[in-house]
């Protein structure tokens, strides 16, 4: 009660003194336009449609090239040394290097070189751009969870006689995964946001479709479209994030208790 | 335990909320007020000299005339990247004018603004913006702007030996790749006069858009014709050639304007100096100087 009362109160205040004060009519002409938001709706969907494809794309190689390296990352054979020594290198190189800067190594670079087969399609580079970029985060994301796991289950898995590959494939890799789940979502919504970055050399998404609507006119009306757009998606997926949390958390206290 | 942390919580909102609405009534009751939506036209009798002092136009910086452009500054419409050397063609336009209005080089600044920025609502930290922007109808109703200064027709780029290398026409790029820099005329001519049957690729700057021409991503790259010429001699090392110009269609004469605050009267000033500059000859010359000839261009159709 006293809770619902003050957050009104809060945001009420909040929205008068916005609309009270003597800019709003400029802002509200130039942000929070209807007639500008209808009309750039249709432009900005066909974009979003993009970045969808983009991520929904990216993130499978993302989580196979993540877990790949983290895998590399968390053995223990001295024949694989020069493999960790790359794992190291790549998730210290990418995690380091901001990512509009791979964005533009990549998929201006690349066809640069001229290179006999290798692609120049902007779409197919962008990818492997945000999944290079990205792989090295979930990579980290992905180490972390398998560290986490208690080394007596790894002796355990040992003990009865399974290979190191088969208790990482049996015991840890399945724990840990099941430990990640919200750090890895929450990277994904930020992977979604991130693939706007590729506007930046020529992939006619939905941010560069706002960006375009609003020179013609001068106006940012189109830019708060693409903003619902991505809101749509990331919102619900950190309400998931958020339960999925609280699960695991209720599950772990769970078998602390038997 | 839990209980008693969560009765304790509105205690801390309220006083936040209280402290929230106070200060939101503080900034209300201080805001300025509203300008007025279109400005005066100069006083009768005024020249551009007296017209600042005479008509006590605001100024961003007093007694300074304060000008924007994008950073980086292109060829060559400046040269170097550097728009206080006076050099390339709105540089020079920029001084000429400045000095119409009685500043002297030396009382001329610099500022650095992007053309995303450059319509954002609210005070402006210029005077006027001077970056190739179009005058066109919609972007009056934001933002006002001077007479033209400059009206640029649109050419088409094309790699050398390549497909469309011999273009003649709109309808032979009808396959081809298009790309133009977000926001301009370029990019409206490419979308509505071209009308490839191949979706139109948009870039932030004409710099990315030519490193998307050379790598093959774009098979023709739309740009005005000054700016062709600088790609083409400069950028594209021998690899580019330009198939042709043409004008756009869309909106009456395209003309570049200086761009300005909303109701900033300094634009009638603007506009009395441009006015002078024109009746005598000294926009010409300028524009002789620092932008090519476009005689030898086909024309598309």
């Amino acid at each position: 009660m006293i809770a619902s009362v003050s957050t009104i109160v809060l945001f009420g205040a909040l929205v008068t003194g916005i609309v009270a004060s003597p800019g709003w009519p400029t802002v509200r002409a130039d942000f929070f336009d209807w007639g500008d938001a209808k009309a750039a709706f249709p432009d900005i969907a066909s974009g979003f449609l993009v970045n969808v494809e983009m991520f929904m794309v990216a993130e499978p190689l993302i989580l196979l090239l993540a877990l790949s390296v983290a895998v590399v990352r968390v053995g223990r054979s001295p024949f694989l040394f020069p493999l960790r020594v790359l794992a190291v290198v790549y998730t210290d190189f990418f995690r380091g290097v901001p990512t509009l800067l791979v964005v533009y190594l990549t998929v201006f670079g690349i066809p640069a070189l001229e290179l006999q087969g290798v692609t120049n399609n902007k779409i197919v580079l962008g990818v492997t751009a945000l999944t290079l970029s990205y792989g090295a985060y979930v990579a980290e994301v992905f180490r972390a969870g398998m560290e986490s796991i208690h080394p007596s289950q790894r002796s355990a898995a040992r003990s009865l006689g399974l290979s190191h590959g088969q208790s990482l494939r049996y015991v840890v890799i399945p724990q840990a995964v099941r430990r990640v789940v919200p750090p890895l979502l929450n990277d994904f919504v930020s992977l979604q946001k991130d693939t706007a970055l590729l506007a930046s050399v020529g992939v006619v998404e939905s941010l560069r479709q706002a960006n375009q609507i609003g020179l013609t006119k001068f106006v940012y009306t189109p830019y708060l479209v693409t903003a619902a757009f991505f809101l749509s998606l990331t919102i619900p997926l950190a309400r998931l994030t958020d339960w999925l949390g609280r699960r695991t958390t209720v599950r772990q206290s769970a078998q602390g208790a038997t | 335990m839990s209980r008693w942390s969560t009765s304790r919580r509105p205690g801390v909102l309220a006083k936040v909320v209280a402290v929230a609405t106070a200060s939101l009534l503080a900034l209300g009751a201080c805001a300025p007020a509203k300008k007025k939506a279109t400005a005066p036209p100069p006083s009768k009798g005024t020249t551009p000299a007296s017209c600042i002092s005479k008509d006590k136009v605001h100024l961003t910086k007093a007694a300074v005339l304060t000008v924007a452009t994008d950073a980086p500054a292109f060829e060559p419409w400046f040269k170097k990247n550097d728009p206080t050397n006076g050099k390339g063609f709105e540089s020079a336009v920029a001084y000429a004018v400045a000095n119409e209005l009685g500043f002297v080089r030396s009382k001329v600044t610099w500022v650095k603004e992007s053309f995303n920025n450059s319509y954002a609502p609210g005070p402006k930290n210029f005077d006027f913006d001077i970056n190739q922007i179009s005058i066109t109808p919609k972007r009056a109703e934001k933002v006002d702007f001077s007479d033209g200064y400059y009206s640029a027709a649109q050419a088409v780029i094309v790699i050398k030996g390549s497909k469309y290398a011999s273009a003649r026409s709109f309808a032979d790029l009808k396959g081809a790749t298009v790309g133009a820099q977000v926001g301009t005329t370029s990019l409206a001519a490419a979308q509505d006069q071209i009308k490839s049957d191949q979706q139109v690729q948009i870039y932030d700057d004409t710099s990315a858009a030519t490193q998307a021409l050379k790598n093959g991503q774009l098979d023709a790259l739309v740009v005005d014709l000054p700016t062709a010429f600088y790609i083409t001699a400069a950028e594209m090392g021998g690899k580019g050639v330009i198939a042709g110009q043409f004008q756009p269609t869309s909106g009456q004469t395209e003309q570049f304007g200086m761009l300005f605050e909303k109701g900033n009267p300094l634009v009638g000033c603007v506009n009395l100096a441009l006015a002078d500059l024109k009746k005598n000859g000294a926009l010409h010359q300028i524009q002789q100087k620092w932008l090519s000839s476009d005689v030898n261009i086909p024309v598309l159709h």
